[in-house]
């Protein structure tokens, strides 16, 4: 089976939000960057847990990012991809991501694309149903659960309140969230055998962006907490009736 | 026109998809123009109602088959009633199904997307949508740059109000595409709010000790009609179910009330839960990092503070 595994790079989860260049860049100075957790934790490492189970798996990795991305899917591919392509592109626009990794999947034959649920910069939550909708294949969201066999896969996803489970034929696009797969650290063997894995470096295909980001904004501070002695409950829920009118 | 997808499940219009179809006809009123629903499959709600919503019409593609979510369908079906009907913006809710078929709209529409939008479009310099990035932690201005603009409405994030109208509802006649997903099986947990459609929600951290110990935290959600929420350690230590765990990585959230019970409020947390209207913190510790970020903070041991703030609750209900 082969599977391509979409690595976005993200800031640290604790890294300090601020932008420069009048509000229009985030502020990367100082931040340290991490493989974006959805993509690591649960879709990489389903992708590694089934090549332990079935040894023929290639897992292939694509990130869309310019060189400074190369330590990140360096990490993937110690963690356990087999080889890896980075897209020379730097753009922030979902759909131009989308097609860049999509042209990549059509040069392969790929049984099985998988990505995070979303990046935890963007939270866009674009690129899985954008690639099933260019590539036309089925596309699952939110799996927590995936098993293949054979040509088929059984997927539990997300739904409000519960989970439901699916069955597709492959090929499909399937995004990952917590439940899918455990954190896994790379060992050293991993980490030296990763140096002399293949990563590809290809140029960007030719395509428009459809959004641009022209400011960014950190929301208004808190003016200040209002402290309730334990022993005034009855106070409290006066001001969540009356002050907040939140019940 | 303005075209605003109307999700549901278990023959019931979701909560997240009023709130779209509100959200939808504020636009259509900016743009001038109408505004128009679309839904797939046959739910129980009156249709002619979401004309309180502002929804002149409600294009119904009326087959039981629908009911049952499938990404490729649904978003093929969507896309070619859209271009049918020559909507210039379509509208989704930014919930579980919104996320999975919004973008690949967009795809086939060639429209720029905004998910996760969170005020009405800015049309001074073209069209800009402001959208929460990092979790919550900050907004972006988004610009969409293509004559067709889809856009998905964070949850909670507009509100609703009620006209005095009614929508005439009008068949849809499209060829349904062969089906791409086999639904199995659906196991809901039943009499439970979900987490992403609370208005209200009590959440648990480690300050709670253990998971024995979580029979203040129902009781309180049980008095005020809220859903249950936890922190990360709480969900991976399996002291609560994974879905309740909110935070960066967990789901994010924005009821009207949050009340944090235990939790310290790590910057991961709080990315989760901080455009929550009203925060209510209860913590031991005066030196929790979440009452910087609380309306409402009770300094005090939640063994003690929390059935008090119960039987607060209900007293207050009782004498209504």
């Amino acid at each position: 089976m082969n599977i391509l595994v979409c690595i976005s790079k993200t800031p640290d989860t604790t890294a300090k939000i601020a932008f420069t260049e009048g509000n229009t860049k985030f502020d990367e100075n100082g931040v340290q960057w991490i493989i974006n957790p959805y993509d690591e934790w649960y879709s990489l490492v389903r992708a590694i847990e089934i090549k332990e189970k079935d040894p023929t798996t290639n897992i292939h990795l694509i990130t869309v990012g310019g060189p400074e991305a190369e330590p990140i899917i360096r990490k993937a591919l110690a963690l356990g991809g087999d080889e890896a392509i980075r897209v020379n592109s730097n753009s922030n626009d979902s759909y131009v991501i989308a097609q860049q990794i999509a042209a990549i999947a059509k040069q392969g034959s790929y049984d099985l694309i998988m990505t995070g649920k979303e990046t935890i910069d963007y939270n866009s939550a674009c690129i899985g149903s954008m690639l099933s909708a260019i590539l036309d294949l089925p596309y699952v969201s939110l799996a927590n659960h995936l098993e293949v066999n054979g040509n088929t896969a059984t997927i539990q996803r997300e739904i409000e309140g519960g989970e439901e489970t699916n069955e597709v034929i492959l090929p499909m696009i399937i995004s990952c969230q917590k439940g899918m797969a455990e954190q896994r650290i790379p060992n050293m063997r991993g980490i030296m055998a990763a140096r002399t894995k293949p990563l590809k470096v290809v140029e960007p295909i030719a395509t428009n962006a459809h959004t641009s980001i022209k400011e960014f904004s950190l929301p208004p501070a808190k003016t200040g907490v209002k402290l309730i002695a334990p022993d005034q409950m009855d106070e409290l829920v006066k001001l969540l009736k009356e002050e907040a009118k939140v019940i | 026109m303005v075209l605003i997808y109307i999700d549901h499940s278990e023959k019931e219009i979701k909560k997240s998809s009023h709130e779209a179809i509100f959200y939808g006809a504020a636009i259509a009123k900016q743009l001038g123009c109408s505004a128009e629903a679309l839904i797939l499959g046959t739910v129980n709600d009156d249709l002619t109602a979401l004309g309180k919503l502002g929804a002149s019409k409600v294009h119904q593609l009326n087959n039981e088959s629908l009911n049952s979510f499938d990404a490729k369908v649904h978003a093929s079906l969507i896309a070619t009633a859209a271009s049918n009907l020559n909507a210039e913006v379509i509208v989704f809710a930014h919930n579980i199904n919104g996320k999975a078929i919004a973008p690949a709209v967009a795809v086939k529409l060639d429209a720029g997307i905004v998910t996760g939008a969170c005020s009405l479009p800015n049309l001074q310099n073209g069209f800009e949508v402001t959208k929460t990035v990092f979790s919550g932690k900050a907004f972006a201005n988004i610009k969409i740059e293509t004559p067709k603009k889809v856009i998905a409405i964070n949850q909670n994030s507009f509100g609703i109000q009620n006209y005095e109208s009614s929508a005439t509802i009008v068949e849809l006649n499209i060829p349904i595409p062969a089906a791409s997903v086999k639904v199995t099986h659906v196991n809901k947990i039943n009499g439970e709010i979900p987490l992403t459609e609370a208005n209200l929600v009590v959440s648990g951290g480690r300050g709670l000790k253990g998971p024995e110990n979580w029979g203040i935290l129902l009781d309180l959600a049980k008095a005020l009609g809220a859903a249950t929420a936890c922190s990360r350690p709480v969900s991976d230590t399996d002291w609560r179910p994974h879905h309740e765990h909110v935070g960066q990585t967990g789901i994010q959230i924005a009821p009207n009330l949050y009340i944090a019970i235990g939790i310290s409020g790590a910057i991961q947390h709080l990315a989760g839960v901080n455009r929550s209207k009203t925060i209510v913190v209860i913590n031991k510790d005066p030196e929790a990092p979440f009452f910087k970020a609380a309306d409402y903070g009770v300094v005090g041991d939640a063994f003690e503070v929390v059935p008090a703030f119960t039987a607060a609750i209900l007293k207050m209900k009782h004498n209504e």
